[in-house]
């Protein structure tokens, strides 16, 4: 059948199971959203309040189902406005493809109105990107970015189509989506070797990372944990793949991760790393992380290997696949020595103190799990909110817990929030948030509103940048250069002026009372605790130091 | 250091060279010397890479380059079984005086003489890069004027050898 490019776009999107989209409309998109209109009964169209917010959306939409976040924005300032949000999802690799419009074909490289060269603005941070030049590539052009966006390791895609395309006609022939299958075949003897690693290991750890997340191997992973009885250790982007009352998960590893897990890894002779890339906030020095261990690492993409860290030797293939032909080549193990040697660490943990005249962030994070239930997904945005949301939220699903880990995008959360919840419908979605990260995209309150979405977010309002603060605390001799910036926002009017419900609590019990309220709302609910502002994340360890340098007061 | 000079195929796409540009920039890979041009198939492109670096860092730039959507074949030459050549094209300063020392120089290394002026001489000279760079040692007592080389370009020796494709 013969239709114009924008009716092409939409149906590609259909053929690709896209039941959801967030974007802003302009010049350029006219087209497109006219077909939007036409296709409203199969596309839900979600109209954020800034690009931004709709590219966060996106992502989160992604990271809360595994499917592919759609986000569509016009050309020039729209188009820029999602590069935060592309960002972010190319540094956690989260499969998104970001549809930007453009000027006419006939009207590009001569800096009309509202024209950028957003493929090249976003090369560095996409897996690839695409100019449609004419109507007949842009049903496969579409399709690609799909493929791409899902195979291997995931990540976003942009298409940048220009105006006169959307509007130029086309012969469509509709495809059933490909789906991008993995085979990952390891020679025998690569297998073996990884396999008398583990066999031969006396102080084996498990190190894992967002891959686990993305190739679903969470079951794979335990299996293997329990049948050679090693401990693991996860970094943020992989809180919830393990269950917490397992004696063999130790926890969170690297710079705020607690002190038995840096140890665990220092003190080990064989680290398996997993879906995972020793980024510096993990392998704080890498010369120096795992220093008596062989490093056997399982990754997904080629280009991890000795990317930061030297490893003794690597299986490359997705996860889940590896896993499955390892795990018959490993011998049961028990490792009762080193066991008990973490169990010792662990004893000297980190314990944060209680207090029963102000709210203590592990208390506070401590309650809304309590009243949360197990089945509540929560974002969070960036600083010492979300490191305590990593520390001490205690029982997390898969895919529950989103976070901007890579990019560590302050920000990040209320758009994510967003898209989580039109994906997992009835289950709670909790944003953590802090009053700095806040600020800066607290605009797309009017869309929770608009859309009816109760997602409940907690303000840890310490009234600074206390992450940044921290540092300057603790390496710049109190010098707080800008991170006090005096604001006197009214949360619960704030609140109020957009149509949402406010609370404001400086106790413990306060909060529990407004908490228990915001989980019967119909609609967003800010609430707001105030912390102290000398609250610290601990422990810490500080950037390219090791565990002997870790702070814990 | 290691000196290593990488064939890459890709697909013939607007801006693919940019793309590879733009890695090599970012992961703040050093590029000697680089030249594209279409294959015996129009769908590709082949670009030659000269780099110098040590060889963790060579092996994270093969490694980063096959990431790339439109990267088909990377692979690094083994410089005893490949051609290497490239093109010199030198402006010198010669007048009556010393035209014939000079054509002696340029018959010597095979240079061709393709331009000729009352002070000036230009010439051409195709060959391996050391090649090139010998020639420009012995024509350093003269001014020259203008100059510029291609980069290397580069063939397997022997039939088609097999390489991994990347996609």
């Amino acid at each position: 059948m013969l239709l114009t490019g924008a009716d092409i776009f939409a149906e590609v999107l259909v053929e690709q199971g896209v039941d959801t989209l967030f974007g802003y409309p302009g010049g350029a998109v006219l087209n497109l959203y006219d077909s939007l209109y036409h296709y409203r009964d199969k596309i839900h169209h979600v109209m954020t309040a800034h690009e931004q917010g709709a590219a966060h959306a996106a992502d989160g939409y992604a990271r809360a189902t595994g499917k592919t976040g759609v986000v569509l924005a016009t050309s020039g300032p729209g188009a820029t406005n999602l590069v935060t949000g592309i960002a972010t999802a190319y540094m956690d690799s989260i499969p998104m493809v970001a549809i930007t419009g453009n000027v006419g074909t006939s009207l590009i490289g001569r800096d009309s109105f509202q024209e950028v060269y957003i493929t090249g603005i976003t090369m560095p941070i996409t897996k690839h990107n695409f100019v449609v030049r004419k109507v007949d590539e842009l049903a496969d052009i579409l399709r690609d970015a799909f493929r791409i966006a899902q195979t291997g390791r995931k990540g976003p895609v942009l298409v940048d189509i220009p105006k006169d395309v959307t509007s130029a006609k086309a012969e469509f022939v509709p495809k059933k989506p490909q789906i991008p299958e993995m085979h990952t075949y390891i020679e025998q003897k690569d297998l073996e070797q990884a396999a008398e690693m583990i066999n031969a290991a006396e102080r084996p750890v498990i190190y894992f990372g967002g891959g686990v997340s993305a190739s679903q191997a969470g079951e794979e992973l335990l299996e293997l944990a329990r049948k050679a009885e090693i401990p693991a250790a996860y970094t943020i982007m992989a809180a919830g793949v393990l269950g917490y009352g397992d004696p063999l998960n130790m926890g969170l590893l690297g710079m705020h991760g607690n002190r038995t897990t840096n140890w665990a890894v220092n003190e080990a002779d064989l680290v398996l790393a997993i879906g995972t890339r020793f980024s510096d906030r993990v392998a704080l020095n890498p010369d120096q992380f795992a220093k008596r261990a062989k490093i056997l690492q399982i990754d997904i993409d080629p280009s991890e290997i000795n990317k930061n860290v030297e490893v003794d030797h690597s299986l490359v293939g997705d996860v889940k696949q590896v896993l499955q032909q390892l795990l018959p080549l490993v011998k049961p193990a028990k490792h009762p020595d080193w066991m008990a040697l973490v169990q010792s660490w662990q004893a000297q943990d980190y314990h944060p103190k209680n207090s029963s005249t102000r709210i203590t962030p592990h208390q506070l994070i401590g309650k809304i799990c309590e009243l949360a239930g197990p089945d509540a997904v929560y974002v969070t945005d960036v600083g010492q909110h979300q490191m305590w949301a990593a520390q001490y939220i205690r029982h997390i699903r898969p895919r529950s817990f989103l976070t901007s880990g890579g990019l560590g995008t302050m920000g990040f959360g209320y758009g994510a929030a967003i898209g989580a919840k039109l994906a997992v419908g009835d289950r709670p979605v909790i944003h953590l948030t802090g009053d700095g990260s806040f600020h800066m995209n607290l605009n797309e309150a009017c869309t929770a509103v608009s859309y009816d979405l109760p997602i409940i977010t907690v303000i840890f309002n310490n009234t600074v940048l206390g992450m940044v603060r921290q540092w300057q605390t603790a390496f710049y001799e109190k010098r707080y250069s800008s991170t006090d910036p005096h604001r006197k926002t009214n949360y619960v009017k704030l609140a109020e002026g957009f149509g949402a419900k406010g609370y404001h609590c400086e106790s413990v019990a306060e909060f529990a009372q407004a908490f228990e309220q915001a989980l019967k709302s119909k609609g967003p609910v800010w609430i707001e605790c105030v912390i102290d502002k000398d609250e610290k994340v601990l422990p810490m360890i500080p950037a390219g130091g090791t565990i002997e340098d870790m702070i814990m007061d | 250091m290691q000196k290593e000079v990488l064939s890459i195929l890709v697909d013939n796409h607007s801006g693919v060279l940019t793309r590879v540009a733009s890695l090599f920039g970012r992961r703040g890979f050093n590029i000697d010397s680089l030249t594209v041009s279409t294959t015996d198939d129009p769908k590709t492109s082949r670009i030659t890479i000269v780099v110098h670096d040590d060889a963790k860092v060579l092996e994270q730039i093969i490694k980063q380059t096959a990431r790339l959507e439109e990267t088909q074949q990377i692979f690094s030459l083994d410089a005893s079984h490949s051609l290497l050549r490239e093109l010199l094209l030198v402006k010198i300063e010669a007048d009556e005086k010393n035209r014939t020392e000079v054509r002696e120089i340029a018959e010597i290394y095979k240079a061709k003489i393709i331009d000729l002026s009352r002070e000036s001489m230009v010439m051409e000279l195709t060959g391996e890069p050391d090649k090139i760079d010998g020639f420009l040692d012995v024509l350093s007592p003269y001014k020259i004027l203008e100059m510029c080389r291609t980069g290397v370009t580069a063939l397997e020796r022997g039939g088609i050898q097999k390489h991994p494709r990347v996609k």
